[in-house]
């Protein structure tokens, strides 16, 4: 058994190999197509394009027949469902360009209607006299593990070629992807490059309908460029990893379909993609969940203890005589801001943590030296915020706090010595231009 | 071939399938998620499969109401991936239904040894066929696929007149609507709901090709004619509707021109729907090829003196 797994994963079989590099080069090639779809917020052209192949393989099939030829002939039925491929995307783009449908409904539209018609077009191809139709429809459902020599070598060629392609057009592909209304002011054909990444699209949805089966061209076009994404906010980057991800669960799909016979390999190939897709939506560095949380707790927490700060500076602030930095009630820092009582005892084991606090009687908060000066930094912060907007901005003295108050956290040293010189040569910190 | 009362209940029952599925699909459209129909008439698989294994029977209430809960699955997988992994929707979509199908597709396979589970048979139902299989309410005796069509058209039809004013708002302006304490959230859900509900009483009586077209077509249509939203939703209706007929008669009207007898209903009701869909993106009153290119010409002549007066 273990001895069968590392054969079939380091491509001992010769069949296996080639059926596992074919697989492993239309991820790659749906990937880094996928990766441009995905910013082109079209991902789901794929499923669209391949439903849309339909009439086009019935028309194709029922003119070969009628000329006398055996209608199964591959490429003139992959010549067909290309030609379709191409008016429905084509259908679509008109439809988006002259009407306020947007995309989604014109995708819906040519999906759906070009499968009707293609089902209509089956119908009545089945019932021609001479026509030996039957098997016609699972043709769009492919059997990636009866793939033979040729197809494998035909999908691989065509994967590659289509992959050069779209990194050739790299740069006008961002261009429409990230700014189309730029594109085209600068003169960039928009249109005709839509057509030319929706052309791409077409031939390997096309070949690879065939080879390996409609569900699994849709998920190879989609999920590993969606799961790339949570991984890094560099495009060049976005299409290695995405081209790495789809050949990976190429790869895997396959080889673990190999080892437990009579399992659909697209399924297989679809679910481990998908088990990749949600570890990357979890623990992708850029993006990813867990680590966005753990950011934002993180902010939570340092926004909360300079608060903390601010309020005990502020309250020492308002005892008579100099300042000075002697203990503050706990009962009095607590009813300064507006917070639960265990967000506050969070808040203050925190800055106790980071050496802000001094240890001091239970019932008071005795802030320590860099606590104090950590302290006042923040007070002048918030302080020349509220001047700035009160003196340039004309915002009312009474409305500043709030606005202040989130500011504070994020200005750098070089906003405040902006503000400096904007509000002249206050270098301290300046009162409170409204009642604490 | 000539018209029966055959054709009659075929015609009757399409239509009724066509406006229960209008009425969400209105706003499916406006709320740009018209590809739902197709992503949970895929996604459905897997509740078809789990429900058989359950049962160990191909009894249509428990599959309905297996596929009913994945199809809602569906719809709630797709709102996290993108709510919480910021993914555009389409993308989100696409990776529930592709991930929820192969899943399917694995269980069927993987019992595909003692049991006859043929996901092409059980998956979809054949409108053709919906005549043979009559039920009777007293008196009456009508297709069990209109029934159910009909049926989830009357629950369709009471959720929107009730829950009118909160789908309207919540379709355009989420943000108000929860501001006035309507909850968005629920309302997106029941509509999910709705959706998948009628999606697969459909196509199981019916036929997923419909589902699809129907969802989406007339009310795009009807959104090239009109910009008022209860007009839109009667002209989505009407236009499913026709197109129900129109697409049966194509049906057994056209293949006989080329002495073929006939072909597929659903097909073809598709594609019907897909002509209206044509005829009003190029002659609506408004926003159609025709008038936006009368509009164009229109501007021309009376721009046309400034233009020669600066040159």
């Amino acid at each position: 058994m273990f001895e069968a797994i590392i054969d079939v994963l380091f491509l001992k079989d010769h069949n296996t190999r080639v059926v596992i590099i074919s697989v492993m080069l239309l991820g790659v090639s749906s990937g880094i197509i996928g990766a441009f779809l995905l910013l082109r917020k079209r991902s789901l052209m794929g499923d669209v394009l391949s439903h849309a192949t339909l009439p086009g393989i019935g028309i194709a099939f029922a003119m070969m027949t009628l000329l006398g030829f055996s209608g199964k002939s591959l490429p003139v039925l992959l010549l067909g469902a290309a030609i379709s491929g191409v008016l429905g995307l084509l259908t679509m783009l008109a439809i988006r360009s002259t009407t306020r449908l947007r995309d989604d409904a014109a995708m819906g539209f040519v999906l759906s209607v070009f499968f009707g018609l293609g089902v209509a077009v089956l119908g009545v191809v089945q019932k021609m006299p001479g026509a030996n139709a039957a098997g016609l429809e699972s043709f769009i459902y492919g059997k990636t593990a009866s793939m033979v020599f040729q197809d494998a070598v035909l999908i691989g060629v065509v994967a590659l070629v289509m992959s050069t392609v779209a990194i050739l057009f790299k740069k006008e592909f961002t261009l429409i992807c990230f700014d189309e209304a730029y594109a085209s002011s600068q003169g960039w054909p928009v249109i005709l490059l839509d057509v030319a990444m929706l052309a791409l699209v077409t031939a390997v949805t096309v070949i690879g309908l065939q080879a390996v089966g409609l569900i699994l061209i849709i998920a190879f076009l989609i999920i590993p460029a969606t799961a790339a994404r949570f991984w890094t906010q560099r495009l060049d980057y976005m299409l290695l990893l995405s081209a790495l991800i789809g050949a990976l669960s190429g790869w895997l799909g396959a080889a673990f379909s190999g080892i437990f016979s009579n399992m659909p390999a697209g399924a297989v190939i679809v679910v481990v993609a998908a088990s990749i897709f949600l570890i990357s939506m979890f623990f992708g560095t850029a993006r990813g969940v867990v680590p966005r949380l753990r950011d934002q707790a993180r902010l939570k927490r340092r926004v909360g203890r300079q608060h903390l700060l601010r309020a005990a500076f502020e309250i020492l602030e308002k005892q008579p005589g100099p300042l000075a930095n002697t203990p503050v009630s706990r009962a009095s820092l607590f009813a300064h801001r507006t917070w639960s009582p265990r967000e506050f005892s969070r808040f203050l084991a925190r800055a106790r943590a980071e050496d802000h606090l001094e240890p001091s009687a239970p019932d008071a908060v005795l802030l320590s030296e860099s606590g104090f000066g950590e302290a006042a930094r923040i007070t002048r912060n918030h302080r020349l915020w509220e001047l700035y907007l009160i003196r340039h901005a004309d915002v009312a003295a009474c409305h500043v706090d709030r606005d202040a108050d989130m500011v504070e956290h994020v200005l750098g040293s070089e906003i405040v010595r902006k503000l400096e010189e904007e509000l002249g040569p206050e270098i301290g910190i300046p009162q409170s231009p409204h009642r604490i | 071939m000539p018209w029966t009362t055959f054709d009659t209940w075929i015609a009757v029952t399409g239509m009724l399938c066509a406006i229960s599925c209008a009425i969400p699909g209105s706003f499916l459209v406006l709320r740009k998620m018209s590809m739902m129909g197709d992503a949970i008439s895929h996604a459905v698989l897997p509740g078809l499969a789990l429900a058989f294994f359950a049962t160990g029977a191909r009894d249509s209430f428990p599959m309905f109401i297996g596929a009913a809960a994945v199809g809602i699955l569906t719809a709630l997988f797709t709102q996290w991936i993108s709510k919480f992994g910021g993914v555009d929707r389409g993308a989100a979509m696409g990776i529930v239904f592709t991930t929820l199908f192969a899943i399917g597709l694995i269980l069927i396979v993987s019992a595909a040894d003692y049991v006859d589970l043929d996901p092409s048979c059980v998956l979809y139902g054949a409108i053709e066929l919906t005549p043979l299989d009559m039920v009777s309410f007293g008196p009456f005796e009508l297709p069990r696929a209109a029934a159910v069509n009909g049926a989830t058209l009357i629950l369709n039809l009471s959720i929107v007149i009730l829950l009118f004013k909160e789908l309207r708002l919540s379709s355009f302006d989420p943000s108000l609507a929860d501001t006035l304490g309507f909850s968005s959230g629920f309302i997106h859900y029941l509509l999910m709901t709705m959706v998948a509900v009628t999606t697969v009483a459909a196509f199981e009586s019916v036929g997923s090709i419909i589902v699809i077209a129907m969802l989406i077509v007339p009310a795009a249509t009807a959104l090239l004619i009109t910009r008022k939203l209860i007009p839109m939703i009667a002209i989505a209706c009407a236009v499913g509707a026709t197109s129900a007929w129109l697409g049966h008669f194509m049906a057994i009207r056209i293949p006989p021109l080329f002495g073929i007898s006939d072909t597929t209903s659903s097909g073809t009701m598709a594609f019907a729907a897909g002509l209206l869909f044509v005829a009003a993106w190029v002659f609506a009153p408004h926003e159609g090829l025709v008038a936006q290119a009368l509009r164009g010409r229109g501007r021309k002549l009376h721009l046309s003196p400034d233009v020669k007066s600066r040159g």
